[in-house]
């Protein structure tokens, strides 16, 4: 068990299996995307309420569901960081930070721009877009922290409690959003989906799902890579590596 | 780090760590009352954004009364904010914090006692001053003893949770800015019950759930924030 | 297929401006993010390959000794 432990946490043994892993990424992630959303625009049936402005969802939903996620991950990793004080926990957080950012931003452009010919308007003070807005302060107070402290690792520690403060209020945040929201304006406005969504839709749209989630897992092994190699520059592996040429 | 912890480790062994939270809490209210220009400047703050909103939106009293308790709160929020810069920064400037570290207490216990402080020092001439601003802003009577007991309420959680910023942020360059960042998407819930239960009052509706969830608030900041802000002190001390 | 012809699915009743900017800025935000991430990269391991060569021809120094890459703290009962 500790041994396994031991291996996670080197990064050169990462490293390697990065590099394996991220063709199959790539690929995957891509056609999988890709199908889903080709599927989705083109072929699933229009939805009789919203017409065709409902096919956002097939980007929308992804990017929304991930940059949850990521800030969960990022959250794990942040306990792994505090309690075993193991190097690749804090890599990821890191590398990652910035790529839930994107993920959030995207959620709410969507999110917005459907809102136009769904609601009329490009922006309301829904709930979920609220909590979206909200998550998107959190990935930047994260950011600002890490590039703010120059110590690497009390970086990784300082941002590793930041983490858990905002996991442990984004329940919280939620919760209260949702509450603000049904006392200001009638729930006619809110954006729910059907009981019962056809499978020529929701088949699609799991599939844009796992592509960007397989996406996402290139993008981290990306990131972190290059954090890797940033901070083990001094090390014998990382020289041997960055000389052989091969990117 | 330190150059003599030996002398404090045995005075403060002698008065155990309710004595040594008093003793904390203690200078600290010394310390600012020694300053007390520190003292005035977030009262001075409050009351200046309050009245920037009749000047810049509108001195309708409809439009006050309606947006008053929002406003007052907003305004409290920032003031708080703003003094939470000197939570830990001067002990931090001369040394005392790293003697604090250093005791045998255990340390999110003398930051609580720290916390508290500034509570006493910021957040309550806040409350305290609140009824006044609550007539400028035309809030009904019942609103504003509301809206005092609500803010009676927040405002410990808003030094709580910003004590847990004002130490990561600690010795930073532009820790001020960036502790505005990081501390307020985590003031929104207290803001929002904060007005949600006035609001709740100007509608004539019950408003003990709305205490009850805010108490809630303030058990679960006064449970965890010390732990956090220590874990975040020591992790600053030791970058520096 | 749910169009009858190319231009009715490009127009989408009308809310083909809201669906293709949406697509168009999702595709470029994860392009873009795609590609500068793995130019960053490109762009790490250049400079730590100069900063090799440098040290390499340089002085001749005696290099810095390799750090350990794994710090684990665990008791290993």
């Amino acid at each position: 068990m500790w041994q396994l432990f031991h291996k996670l946490g080197s990064p050169k043994w990462f490293y390697g299996i990065a590099t394996r892993l991220m063709p199959w990424l790539l690929v995957g992630g891509a056609l999988l995307l890709l199908a889903g959303i080709v599927w989705g625009l083109a072929f699933a049936p229009k939805d009789y309420l919203q017409g065709n402005s409902y096919r956002i969802i097939f980007i929308h939903v992804p990017t929304a569901f991930l940059a949850q996620s990521v800030y969960i991950m990022m959250a794990v990793a942040a306990v792994v960081t505090l309690v075993w004080r193991m190097k690749l926990a804090d890599v990821f957080v890191k590398a990652v930070a910035p790529v839930g950012l994107v993920l959030t931003f995207l959620a709410l452009f969507t999110g917005a721009v459907w809102g136009k010919p769904t609601w009329g308007t490009w922006w309301i003070w829904d709930a979920r877009l609220t909590s979206m807005l909200i998550l998107l302060f959190l990935y930047g107070g994260v950011i600002a922290l890490d590039r703010a402290i120059n110590d690497e690792k009390s970086a990784a520690r300082a941002v590793a409690v930041l983490v858990l403060v905002g996991v442990v209020n984004i329940p919280i945040i939620k919760y209260s959003v949702e509450w603000w929201n049904t006392l200001h304006q009638p729930a006619t406005f809110k954006l729910t989906e059907k009981p019962s969504m056809p499978a020529e839709m929701w088949v699609p749209l799991l599939l844009s799902v796992l592509g960007l989630y397989l996406i996402f897992g290139w993008l981290a092994c990306l990131r972190m890579q290059t954090e890797i190699i940033a901070r083990e520059q001094r090390t014998r592996w990382v020289k041997d590596l960055v000389m052989a040429g091969r990117h | 780090m330190s150059n003599n912890p030996v002398r404090v480790h045995a005075v403060a062994e002698g008065v155990g760590v309710a004595g040594a939270m008093k003793a904390v809490f203690m200078r600290d209210m010394k310390v600012a009352f020694r300053q007390r220009q520190d003292l005035l400047n977030p009262l001075l703050f409050f009351v200046m954004v309050v009245t920037l909103f009749p000047l810049g939106v509108s001195p309708e009293v409809s439009f006050l009364r309606e947006a008053g308790a929002g406003i007052l709160w907003v305004a409290a929020l920032l003031s708080v904010l703003l003094s939470l810069d000197h939570l830990f920064r001067h002990d931090f400037d001369d040394g005392t914090l790293e003697q604090l570290v250093l005791q045998p207490q255990p340390l999110f216990l003398l930051v609580l006692a720290k916390t508290l402080a500034h509570w006493m020092l910021t957040g309550l001439p806040l409350v305290i001053l609140t009824p006044v601003l609550g007539i400028m802003v035309h809030l009904p009577g019942n609103s504003i003893g509301i809206l005092c007991l609500t803010l009676l309420i927040g405002t410990p959680v808003l030094s709580l949770i910003g004590s847990i910023g004002a130490a990561l942020t600690l010795g930073l360059r532009s820790a001020g800015v960036l502790l505005s960042l990081l501390i307020i998407p985590l003031y929104i819930p207290v803001l929002i019950f904060g007005t949600g239960t006035v609001a709740a009052v100007s509608e004539g509706a019950p408003v003990g759930a709305y205490l009850a969830l805010m108490g809630a608030f303030l058990v679960l900041a006064l449970t965890l924030a010390p732990f956090a802000s220590a874990s975040a002190l020591k992790i600053s001390m030791s970058n520096s | 297929m749910a169009f009858d012809s190319l231009s009715a699915f490009i127009a989408m009743e009308g809310h083909g401006p809201y669906v293709w900017t949406c697509y168009g800025v999702f595709f470029l935000l994860l392009a873009g993010l795609m590609v500068w991430s793995r130019h960053r990269r490109s762009v790490m391991m250049e400079a730590c390959r100069r900063n090799y060569e440098r040290q390499d021809q340089g002085q001749q120094r005696a290099a810095k000794p390799a750090a350990t890459f794994t710090r684990v703290e665990v008791s290993q009962d």
